[in-house]
């Protein structure tokens, strides 16, 4: 297992008719606490849906049982791999989710510090994923990392700097690379825009929308904010003390609340 | 009565051998796996060769010859105390020639003549897991052995040519076993590691502050990591040993005096000293006989 090379296939292998991600009523609970509940959806190859909710409403909790990082006390998360085969993420072997959670898979924390490790070079953060996937040639590793810098605007000089020296921005920005570079399928976020200046935001903001379509990426953003939300996404759920209240197309949603809720967080947003 | 006032033989009691035995086996059965083990409170502190000094306790037979080097010499602090240790409480024959040993402790270094079958080499380890500096989480460093998700290993060598322009890493120099486990060979220099490969002889490494034994069972296949564009090397040095004229040995700088005057010498005195009797002359040997006058 440890010497897989990384191949990249032609995307879209599968037919995006096959939905990438099916998740069946999934529940979970901390005690008696409610995590989340009854949650179900479909995600499809290239698309980007989009969680948003109040704090506490179980958002992270979701993502985190949708990544294979806790598991549900009830429902399924299956995931449709390149070859087709489906995968039940819970059910699946150890070696396995882990082997998914590094190559097909990618997460984005809200806190950079959480996703990289500080005490290695920009250069390194970015190599990892490879070297995990069996890259053993430095100088490819290296153009790789160089390549995907200049993708996320880091300036080049920095590569064997320390994160720990970099911006906030910055670092949010090498986590996304460190991620990306081994060109996963679905892409995990978690206020992938939180703690960032508003300027900083939006530039983090066209780079992610950029990188998505240019990569036909799927993804799933956890989010607060209303406005990258708009920007990002293709779907939305709106979610509230654990339970998914709307679901929409993000315009229709945003555009057109139904739900008590989904108004008030709608029309709680500052027009400038 | 006398019996009761001396010690058992090697120190341990019977049955703590016989746990590290059992330990042992574990390790030899599964090559570079770390094996826990109910490590004892040894009458040296934690550092000095604990984990080192018990399984030579375990595997000592009256009939053994031991050896003890640190840093490849036979007179240092920590090899004459641990010498004298086992001469006290075990009695057996102690040599300083590597061919005559049946046993040999070592911290730093494996001695240059060639180890032979039969022959059985015990590590002193400081730190066994490799991965620790890079992952500080000990449920994750063996979740990462079980798996073999060995990419870390590589981040750090990545580091050293990134930071260095070469792999900077001198000693401890992690290896892979038999195509499986990722191993620290403990602090001996990398001029070590191709030693390791497929030896004749029985090794066998002890932690004792860290609780932890693995083993190199005789012809396993042992290789140290690289890069494709950046291939394991080891040390060289410009200069033979001063005394004895070696080229292929490792060597120490001692420095001669505070004008900047130093000399290279053979760090494993055994295999110096051998030389020496053979005729062999380095090209200080002469000046060094002056400066001890």
């Amino acid at each position: 297992m440890s010497a897989q090379t990384m191949q990249q296939p032609a995307r879209n292998d599968v037919s995006t008719d096959t939905p990438l991600l099916t998740v069946d009523r999934l529940t979970k609970l901390y005690g008696n606490q409610l995590g989340c509940a009854d949650v179900s959806f479909d995600l499809y190859p290239g698309e980007v849906m989009g969680i948003v909710g109040e704090s506490g409403s179980g958002k992270t909790t979701l993502l985190n049982c949708l990544a294979g990082r806790l598991s549900p006390e009830e429902g399924s998360v299956v995931y449709t791999d390149r070859t087709g085969e489906e995968v039940d993420v819970h059910a699946v072997s150890e070696p396995r989710r882990r082997m998914l959670m590094r190559t097909d898979w990618a997460f984005v924390h809200q806190n950079p510090r959480d996703g990289l490790r500080m005490g290695v070079s920009a250069g390194g953060n970015v190599g990892e994923r490879l070297m995990a996937a069996g890259a053993r040639h430095y100088g490819k590793i290296r153009s790789a990392a160089l390549d995907w810098m200049e993708k996320t605007e880091i300036d080049l000089t920095r590569i064997d700097d320390r994160p720990s020296t970099f911006s906030g921005g910055m670092q949010q920005r090498l986590q996304i690379a460190r991620n990306l570079v081994t060109g996963p399928r679905l892409v995990f976020m978690d206020e992938p825009t939180g703690g960032l200046d508003v300027s900083v935001q939006a530039r983090l903001l066209d780079l992610l929308r950029g990188l998505v379509a240019e990569m036909g990426l799927s993804a799933i953003i956890v989010t607060h904010d209303l406005a990258v939300a708009r920007l990002l996404s293709h779907r939305l759920m709106v979610m509230r003390r654990g339970k998914v209240v709307e679901r929409g197309l993000t315009d229709q949603v945003l555009d057109d609340p139904q739900h008590d809720y989904t108004q008030l967080l709608v029309s709680s947003v500052l027009q400038p | 009565m006398q019996e009761e006032q001396n010690y058992n033989f090697a120190y341990l009691d019977e049955q703590t051998k016989r746990m590290i035995r059992r330990a042992l086996l574990k390790a030899l059965a599964v090559p570079g796996y770390q094996v826990p083990f109910a490590g004892r409170e040894m009458p040296m502190p934690y550092g000095w060769g604990t984990g080192g000094i018990q399984v030579t306790a375990a595997i000592l037979e009256p009939e053994d010859t031991l050896k003890v080097i640190d840093q490849g010499a036979d007179d240092t602090t920590n090899a004459v105390s641990i010498r004298k240790f086992f001469q006290k409480v075990a009695g057996v024959e102690t040599t300083e020639k590597t061919e005559e040993a049946s046993i040999i402790q070592t911290r730093h270094r494996i001695p240059e003549r060639d180890l032979e079958e039969g022959q059985i080499m015990v590590y002193q380890v400081p730190i066994p897991e490799p991965l620790r500096f890079l992952e500080p989480r000990e449920t994750e460093t063996r979740k990462m052995h079980a798996l073999e998700e060995y990419g870390l290993m590589h981040v750090k060598l990545y580091e050293d040519i990134a930071r260095h322009g070469h792999i900077a890493t001198t000693y401890a120099y992690p290896v892979k076993v038999a195509d499986r486990y990722i191993m620290d060979p403990s602090p001996i220099p990398k001029f070590d590691n191709p030693k390791l490969d497929n030896s004749p002889a029985l090794q066998l490494f002890g932690a004792g502050r860290e609780k932890r034994i693995y083993a190199l069972p005789p012809y396993t296949p042992v290789k140290s990591l690289d890069f494709e564009d950046h291939p394991f090397e080891t040390q060289t040095w410009d200069e033979p040993c001063a005394l004895c004229g070696a080229t292929d040995s490792y060597l120490d700088e001692v420095i001669m005096d505070d004008k900047g005057t130093r000399m290279f010498v053979c760090s494993d005195t055994d295999y110096c000293t051998t030389r020496r009797e053979a005729g062999h002359v380095g090209p200080d040997a002469q000046a060094v006989g002056e400066a001890a006058e």
